[in-house]
């Protein structure tokens, strides 16, 4: 096991420096130009550097504020949305059909509708994000629902327990693997939106907003690179939290 | 106690698993369904379970009409694998039933582990139902049903995947249990030998669609005896009246 992860890490490295050490041979041998794709190095100094930043910082804080509110937001609505809808047999098959017709809308297409509605910045990013992040995790949880094993639910009937205990004790636990996995796309769908809303509409602080001012005044494509390496960053780490609670917590679906 | 009145059921696609089925069980009793795979046991029992409503017929307990699962009943179901929750421990899974007997936390885990002692679980009472072999997974399931206590208990081939001498002791502690707190037991099982062993009476069901065909008492002495007891001319013939009858259905 513990070696096993060991080799992954170690062929992750490897594949990183690989791709890192390309980028960096194309644009110091001019096969691309230094000066709208600075080095692999030097972006990576950037970043380094701007993790002291404390301007930056503020930046940062700010979109994973607004994204942490988003996507807790939308968990709050939509895992007992599911719950509910997913219980109910008739409304459970009306809602899948209608979350899957909305949940192809990029939310991004939103974004002008979210400014005309909410029109100050932070509250476009937030209810941007958490729109965004409803379906991934309503549709998770109503198809977890669906998964969940009638005999064991029976079980617990059978042994006297009401509708309400099963769904508590039966229904969510057995479901729950799926929630998690949700709110994990949630989490990725969320980051971009969030950024998406930023950039496009504007407000004091954010990553989206430290991109925008790096584009000005000539432009320094080192700083919107690595800035962008710290989106990625919130994702991996993010991402990699989940995967660790799902390991941990849902170790009975390792069989 | 239990009162089962001409009952049948088709199933919603058109297939026709029992039919006019008229049993009694007293209060205490213990009696076995035996039956050709296919003839409606597991059926029957899900319509006195109440999980499913009999397209014909009634059933009775102590009387009341059963509209929808009655109180004080525990099921070993035939899939017991499926039956166990698998993310909780085995000692959770038969803590957990224990909630609607009242018990606090700790007595609840108490009487786990006790239950899970009797079927020869104690030291895998903190797996998960997965890590468990089927047979153990299958005492797993017989422990939580004997932990509750039920009034009614409903057997489904619970002694499927255990070997002889492990069945064996499972036959005499549900014997025992059953002694000390007066259940009355429906047992289903394809072992002739058993359930002349363990039953007051045995029923023999017809093939698809399920009636009773048979209905033997069993007037054996008690306590009864692994070797003493099958040694018994009394049982020798039970059990030979009982093959023949599952032969003729
Ligand atoms: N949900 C269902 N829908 C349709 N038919 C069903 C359903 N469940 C069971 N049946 C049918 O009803 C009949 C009786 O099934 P049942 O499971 O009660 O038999 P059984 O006596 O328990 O058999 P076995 O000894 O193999 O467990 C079978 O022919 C089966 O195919
Ligand atoms: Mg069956």
């Amino acid at each position: 096991m513990a070696a096993d992860r060991a080799r992954r890490m170690l062929l992750g490295a490897l594949g990183v420096l690989l791709v890192l050490g390309a980028l960096e041979t194309a644009s110091r041998t001019g096969l691309v130009d230094t000066e709208s794709v600075p080095p692999a190095t030097e972006i990576l100094a950037r970043a380094v550097e701007m993790a002291g930043d404390g301007e930056f910082g503020g930046h940062l804080g700010a979109t994973v504020g607004a994204w942490l509110t988003g996507v807790l937001l939308a968990v709050a609505f939509a895992v007992p949305a599911g719950l509910i809808l997913g219980s109910v047999p008739l409304l459970d098959r009306a809602s899948l059909i209608v979350v899957e017709l909305l949940r192809p809308i990029p939310s991004v297409a939103l974004i002008p509708l979210a400014i005309l509605v909410f029109a100050e910045p932070a509250r476009v990013e937030r209810s941007l994000v958490c729109y965004a992040c409803l379906w991934p995790i309503l549709l998770n949880t109503l198809y977890g629902l669906r998964e969940v094993d009638p005999l064991a639910k029976e079980t617990l009937r059978s042994f006297g327990f009401g509708p309400l205990s099963v769904l508590a004790r039966v229904s969510l636990p057995s479901a729950a693997p799926f929630v998690l996995t949700g709110v994990r796309i949630a989490l990725a769908v969320g980051l971009v939106v969030a950024v998406s809303a930023e950039l496009r509409a504007g407000g004091e602080s954010g990553l989206g907003i430290y991109l925008l001012a790096t584009q000005s005044g000539g432009g320094r494509p080192d700083l919107m690179l690595a800035g962008a390496l710290w989106a990625g960053v919130l994702g991996l780490v993010a991402n990699g939290l989940l995967v660790g609670v799902e390991r941990r917590a849902f170790r009975w679906r390792v069989r | 106690m239990l009162e089962i009145k001409a009952l049948g059921h088709t199933y919603a696609d058109g297939h026709r698993a029992l039919t006019g089925i008229d049993l009694g069980l007293e209060r205490g009793e213990l009696v076995c369904l035996v039956g050709p795979s296919g003839c409606g046991k597991s059926t029957l029992l899900r319509c006195i379970a109440g999980l499913q409503r009999p397209t014909e017929g009634t059933v009775l307990l102590e009387g009341q009409a059963v509209e929808r699962v009655p109180d004080g009943l525990a099921v070993v179901f035939q899939d017991y694998t499926r039956s166990l929750f698998p993310w909780l421990s085995v000692r959770d899974n038969v803590a957990l039933v224990l909630r609607r007997r009242g018990l606090a936390r700790a007595a609840r885990r108490a009487a786990a582990e006790e239950a899970l002692e009797a079927v020869g679980l104690a030291a895998a009472a903190r797996k998960y139902p997965w890590q468990l072999s089927g047979g153990m997974q299958q005492r797993a399931a017989i422990a939580r049903a004997l932990a509750y206590r039920p009034q009614l208990l409903l057997m489904d081939e619970p002694f499927g995947s255990v070997d002889a001498q492990t069945r064996e002791d499972l036959e005499d502690l549900l014997l025992s249990v059953r002694g000390d707190h007066g259940m009355t037991i429906l047992l289903v099982t394809h072992d002739i030998d058993e359930s002349v062993y363990v039953g007051d009476r045995v029923v023999v069901l017809t093939g698809a669609p399920g009636s009773v065909h048979t209905d033997l008492p069993v007037r054996l002495p008690s306590p009864r005896d692994q070797i003493g007891t099958r040694e018994d001319p009394a049982f020798v013939a039970l059990r030979a009246e009982v093959g023949r009858a599952v032969r003729r259905t």
